[in-house]
């Protein structure tokens, strides 16, 4: 496994420069993402409207493939309907446990950069984190 | 590579030729040739259910089972090493009180042989109302247990916490003793501080109120030599795994009085004298703890670990880890950005160092060495506790054994200083 250029740029301005790192107002959907044996922890927030992701945060801590995950899945839900944001988190999920198509991967746009994190049994939970929350949020409501 | 590492690393068939850094050791360590030997050899000359044949086989392969608790208890009843086989010569004696092999249980590792003391002793002896002291440096198999003796029986946890540079205070101890302390869970080398407890003291002091002392000796027989007669403990668990032993078989001494008045913990085959309909009589110590058919083959491992560590003795042993912590140690610690867990002073360590390094998770630490080919540990150690009282979520741990090499030591090291440039740090 040619992992030496895992944490690359994106991955890294992503966890140092997290662009949706902090706490927004209205949200009207929050959950708390726990990996209880790593220690990662985020809290999701999300602005819905009329069935839109208006806009989104989140906040807490963990390894910088948790942290970067969520940003970038921000960075592409936002403005995304709610389907259409699940629809995505399912894709995303699929790369990281099983396999998708060079579209579907595309449609991932950044995130698609996370793909070589299906090959790491040990960080697919800190990939999946955000992702997971989203879809459980959605699902919950 | 020295002669001498040369020399140790042709023993261990995993590690001779590998590129991999192992410091992991505190987790598992890996396994000589010999031990696998011994286990094969078992299997391929004296595999018969030890204890139950009367013919010649059997009586081999109980021969092989009970000469490997005889090793254990002279193991734990060294002092002051050479690294010789301590057997008692007209030149050579032996003093003080040794460890009797009936005050040795075997199971499956340190886990089993704490949970053992927990469902038999402290689940029957302990009763509402009383203390249990936990050391809050324990892994959770020395506190998980005693958490559940408490919830059960109605007695109480009560935390000792360290100070902030992982030492264990004697007044802070003497403070919590009261007339209802009737039990001190306390490992004698924490997994996360390497730092050696004084048992010894803390023995006496648990004794003078009539309790006991339960220690977890898991990180200081591989490393050190131990004595419990002398350390006075009165039960005191260990893994083979982590002494060069292979996995599933661990020991647990206790004192023989205690161990006698004690009910069995598994109930099952050769663990009895007699069973009607109504009555059964167990057997007497240690085969009332010992139900079900043994991992002989593991013990026949364990015993040839125990020869293997007494062929190159802890003075030895200690020498090579006390140099490569002193090693590393010598390097982290005037390295910006990363914070060593625990003492300030290398000889605190005993080849075990947990740090962090500021503003990266440890999971990220440790991948960034994974892809270096260097094996180090991250997450809480399985001890939260510990960690959640130094105030901190999860560190890295890199841990010794005396097969690793300087040129190894050397690598870590140049991998940890690259990390925060490696994460995008300036």
């Amino acid at each position: 496994m040619s992992n030496n250029t895992f944490y690359n740029e994106i991955i890294n301005e992503h966890n140092l420069n997290p662009y949706h790192k902090h706490s927004i107002e209205g949200a009207n959907f929050s959950l708390e993402g726990v990996n209880p044996s790593c220690g990662d922890d985020i809290v999701l927030s999300l602005k819905v409207e009329d069935g839109i992701i208006v806009d989104g945060a989140y906040e807490g801590d963990g390894c910088a493939i948790s942290q970067a995950s969520a940003d970038i899945m921000l960075d592409l839900v936002i403005g995304k309907s709610r389907e259409e944001a699940l629809r995505l988190a399912d894709i995303f999920m699929r790369m990281i446990k099983d396999k998708i198509t060079d579209e579907e991967k595309e449609e991932l746009e950044e995130a698609g950069i996370l793909e070589s994190v299906s090959h790491m049994p040990a960080r697919v939970k800190c990939a999946v984190l955000g992702w997971r929350t989203l879809g459980e949020m959605f699902e919950a409501k | 590579m020295t002669d001498i590492e040369r020399k140790i690393r042709e023993e261990f068939p995993l590690i001779k030729n590998t590129t991999l850094a192992y410091l992991d050791n505190s987790a598992t360590v890996q396994k000589p040739q010999c031990v696998m030997d011994a286990v094969t050899g078992f299997y391929e000359k004296d595999n018969a259910n030890p204890m139950r044949g009367l013919y010649e086989l059997s009586l081999r392969a109980t021969d092989v089972y009970e000469s490997a608790r005889e090793a254990v208890a002279r193991f734990i009843s060294h002092s002051g090493s050479s690294g010789e086989i301590k057997e008692a010569t007209e030149k050579n004696p032996i003093t003080g009180e040794k460890v009797s092999p009936e005050e040795i249980i075997f199971t499956r590792n340190a886990s089993e042989s704490l949970n053992l003391v927990a469902y038999s002793y402290g689940m029957n002896f302990i009763k509402e109302g009383d203390e249990i002291i936990v050391s809050v440096a324990e892994h959770h198999s020395n506190f998980l247990p005693w958490q559940q003796v408490a919830k059960v029986t109605g007695a109480r946890v009560v935390w000792f916490d360290c100070e902030a540079d992982g030492s264990f205070s004697i007044d802070t101890l003497k403070a919590l003793i009261t007339d209802r302390t009737k039990l001190l869970a306390i490992t004698q080398v924490s997994n996360v501080l390497g730092r050696v407890n004084d048992v010894k003291t803390m023995a006496e002091l648990i004794h003078e109120k009539g309790g006991v002392i339960v220690v977890d000796g898991s990180q200081s027989v591989p490393h050190m030599d131990v004595n419990v007669k002398e350390l006075d403990a009165d039960f005191f668990a260990f893994s083979g795994h982590k002494m060069y032993a292979p996995m599933g078989i661990g020991v647990l001494y206790g004192k023989k009085a205690l161990l006698e008045k004690m009910p069995p913990f598994l109930y099952g085959g050769e663990m009895i004298e007699s069973v009607t309909k109504e009555k059964t009589v167990f057997a007497e110590v240690p085969h009332k703890f010992e139900a079900g058919t043994v991992n002989a083959g593991g013990a026949a491992g364990l015993e040839a670990a125990i020869r293997f560590i007494e062929g190159y003795g802890f003075d030895f042993i200690k020498e090579r880890e006390d140099m490569l912590t002193a090693r590393a140690f010598e390097k982290m610690k005037n390295m910006p950005h990363i914070n060593i867990i625990g003492g300030e002073k290398e000889e605190d360590h005993h080849g075990i160092i947990a740090f962090q390094v500021e503003g990266v998770h440890p999971h990220d630490v440790s991948q960034i060495f994974a892809d270096s080919d260097i094996a180090v540990r991250a997450g809480h150690h399985c001890a939260q506790p510990l960690h959640k009282h130094l105030g901190i979520m999860s560190s890295t741990r890199m841990s010794i054994a005396f097969y690793n090499t300087e040129e190894e030591i050397d690598r870590f090291i140049k991998v940890l200083s690259s990390i925060r440039s490696r994460m995008g740090y300036k």
